[in-house]
């Protein structure tokens, strides 16, 4: 059996699989890019353009692009919407805000959509069944980047206007292509924070729900090398998987093997709770704390008064597709990027919300949208 | 008298492991030099045994169930979405969720029998229905809290032992017990040769049925306590069907029935749990605990047939089948 262990234990130089997390600091993952790295840090600074307060209509040093050939007076639009999926919570809240959306503009008058269920196959075929359907306009959430590519540049050649939101497609064909500023600012959010609240030499546990997603792996990325020009020690990177159960485990693991953690950092605060109460289970005070703006975290760091930081990839993003079409439908014009703002709270109280859900996303921009909060729930 | 514990089948190679990985644990990890480096270890083990035992029961008497997983988190969701974060909620909700644990168990074990499908089937379509169940009712995002009241079984303890290691040895002694008796025997006979069980009039079915009410009931008190010790979470029970195969196989209990011990089965769960805990200790990435398990479940079959067709050479040597020198040949090769 030992044997057989240490076999095992030759095949850990997969690309995915992390090496002992001591000299992780020492190199830059392949997908660290320094041009886009600086290119969104500075968004996260810049004045946006857009109605104060409304964060899913502004946009972030917009280059606009005319869309007059696709103008369609009149009203009586059929919106068209072929979504990845809705199978987490962050999806499960942005479907409800962007539904809310359509309902708020009576000059849509057919909505339809087709959930793909995180199947890129499914989401090809979905676009071609879209392409025979009259849509006025086509909202696109891609599952896959590379392999969706395709099937867009297909429905752009249809002469529809095509909008893409949340991840991208490797081909400037649509109209506009909506997102917030990214990985990199996000993970760099967190990582900056624990720079200024860790004390030097201290040490920080790095906690990543799966590699090889290129969005979160734009968040370590960040977060590797802000920490690498920092005083703190990162003495470990592991992965949790998403689960709660496990996240508690390894955190209780460090616990016992550093004997003290001085802060913890994450890519997404689905269990971010569970790995408060790791601490809080040992007998220990929580350290600085990096979650993102799911509700039980919230509750957990305004309960407890945790020194934390919430990095967020807004769900208010899901609003933007729908404004955008009417505006290209109008032919007025549209950023050819539509970067949207990224905030990341550092003052809970301001979006605690007791009776929300625990997996609701704070940073919905859905507050003030009729209805709410019963849909949401 | 001398009076001997009495090791079944198979139990001493499992518990040598585990003692070794503790041993090194206490090398390797500073708290395990104290007692409650053990208890919380024990604690966090306490579902997976707890699901072992139960996986136990369907695998020696000749059958899956690949269910116990999706039943785990099915059982969490709905406890969050009933229990609504009120203490007076909590003694129905865990009643109602062993009652449906005991139910889906009851499902599978009646299929199993009546319509004669496959457990393998049966157990992997009821995976398939739960997780398909719990997405359409939650629309892929839990709702509702758990009382602090329900967590106290997974998270808080009395005094130093927690809850759930309480628990925990209240399941292994009362399934130890269960498998001496004439029903636990005859459930292992099951495994082994089904028609002379039933030309010897033991109730087949019921047995069949009574395995996987066993294992469905354990599940959902596992869920109770992961619940407890993790709280809510759609992803709880992932994988946790292979774990509980991979535990139960590492325990030397025999694929398709009729060897092995309800212990063994047991301490090859905390083996298991040890396992990971130490890999974790010593800096071995988390991504390899798959790879590790992986390794483990064909390592331990593989081990448990070429012992298998050893003991089949020594008996036809020794001409004397005897259930001792089966024993000595299966020690001596897992």
């Amino acid at each position: 059996m030992a044997a057989l262990l240490a076999l095992t234990g030759c095949t850990s130089d997969l690309p995915n699989a992390e090496p002992a997390a001591a000299d992780k600091t020492d190199k830059t993952s392949e997908f660290f890019n320094q041009a886009e790295y600086d290119r969104q840090l500075k968004f996260r600074t810049a004045t946006p353009v857009g109605p104060d307060g409304k964060p899913w209509e502004q946009m972030l040093d917009p280059e606009l692009a005319d869309t007059a050939k696709y103008a369609k007076p009149g009203g009586k639009h059929h919106l068209c919407f072929s979504n990845a999926a809705v199978n987490n919570p962050w999806r499960q809240v942005g479907w409800k805000t962007m539904q809310q959306e359509v309902k708020l503009h009576p000059e849509i008058t057919k909505f339809t959509v087709l959930d793909a269920e995180g199947k890129d196959d499914k989401q090809i075929s979905d676009l071609q069944s879209l392409a025979g359907r009259g849509c006025s306009a086509l909202i696109v959430s891609p599952n896959t980047t590379a392999t969706l590519t395709p099937a867009v540049e297909a429905a752009c050649a249809t002469g529809v206007p095509v909008i893409v939101f949340d991840r991208g497609v490797q081909t400037k064909c649509p109209v506009t292509y909506i997102h917030p500023i990214g990985g990199f600012a996000f993970g760099a959010d967190g990582a900056e924070f624990l720079k200024e609240k860790v004390p030097a030499g201290g040490k920080v546990l790095a906690l990543r729900i799966l590699p090889g997603v290129d969005v979160l792996e734009q968040r370590w990325a960040a977060a590797d090398k802000i920490f690498a020009g920092s005083g703190v020690k990162v003495v470990g990177v592991e992965f949790t998987g998403g689960d709660a159960a496990k996240t508690k485990s390894i955190v209780s693991d460090y616990l016992q093997r550093e004997g003290k953690i001085d802060g913890v950092w994450m890519d997404a605060g689905a269990t971010a709770v569970a790995a408060v109460e790791a601490f809080q289970d040992a007998g220990v005070p929580v350290p600085p704390f990096v979650g993102e703006d799911q509700q039980d975290f919230l509750r957990t760091w305004a309960a407890d008064k945790l020194t934390a930081v919430a990095p967020t990839y807004p769900t208010y993003q899901w609003r933007t597709p729908v404004i955008a079409a009417l505006r290209i439908l109008e032919g007025q014009q549209v950023p050819k990027e539509w970067v949207l703002p990224q905030p990341k709270i550092t003052q809970v109280q301001d979006y605690v919300e007791q009776d929300m859900p625990p997996l609701h996303y704070a940073m919905c921009g859905c507050e003030s949208m009729p209805g709410y909060p019963g849909p949401w729930r | 008298m001398n009076w001997r514990p009495r090791l079944a089948d198979g139990t001493a190679p499992v518990l040598i492991v585990l003692v070794v990985l503790l041993v090194t644990l206490a090398f390797v990890g500073p708290t395990f030099s104290e007692p409650a480096g053990y208890l919380a270890l024990l604690k966090r083990a306490a579902p997976l045994v707890i699901l072992a035992v139960g996986q136990y029961f369907v695998i020696v008497s000749g059958g899956f169930d690949l269910s116990v997983g999706s039943l785990v988190t099915a059982a969490v969701v709905i406890a969050a979405r009933l229990s609504d974060g009120a203490d007076a909620n909590t003694g129905w909700v865990i009643a109602l969720l062993l009652g449906f644990g005991l139910l889906v168990g009851l499902v599978n074990g009646l299929i199993t029998t009546r319509l004669l499908v496959p457990s393998f089937i049966v157990t992997l379509g009821m995976l398939l229905v739960l997780d398909g169940a719990v997405f359409l009712w939650t629309d892929g995002a839990p709702r509702g809290a758990l009382a602090p009241s329900f967590r106290v079984f997974g998270r808080g303890g009395f005094g130093q032992v927690p809850w759930s290691v309480l628990i925990l040895l209240g399941v292994v002694v009362a399934a130890a017990w269960f498998m001496r008796s004439g029903t636990g025997r005859t459930l292992v006979a099951l495994g082994d040769n089904e028609n002379a069980v039933r030309l010897a009039g033991g109730a087949v079915h019921r047995l069949r049925v009574l395995a996987f009410v066993l294992s469905g009931l354990l599940a959902a008190l596992a869920a109770i306590l992961l619940a407890g010790f993790a709280g809510v979470s759609a992803q709880v029970g992932q994988g946790l069907e292979f774990r509980a195969i991979t535990a139960v196989v590492l325990g030397g209990v025999v694929l398709g029935g009729g060897r092995g011990s309800v212990v063994a089965a047991a301490a090859g769960a905390l083996s298991l749990e040890a396992l990971f805990t130490l890999l974790n200790l010593i800096g071995v990435s988390g991504a390899l605990e798959s790879a590790v398990q992986g390794v483990i479940l064909i390592a331990a079959v593989a081990a448990a047939a070429h012992g298998k067709q050893l003991r089949r050479t020594h008996e036809q040597e020794v001409v004397r089948p005897g259930r001792g020198g089966a024993a000595r040949a299966d020690g001596v090769h897992q």
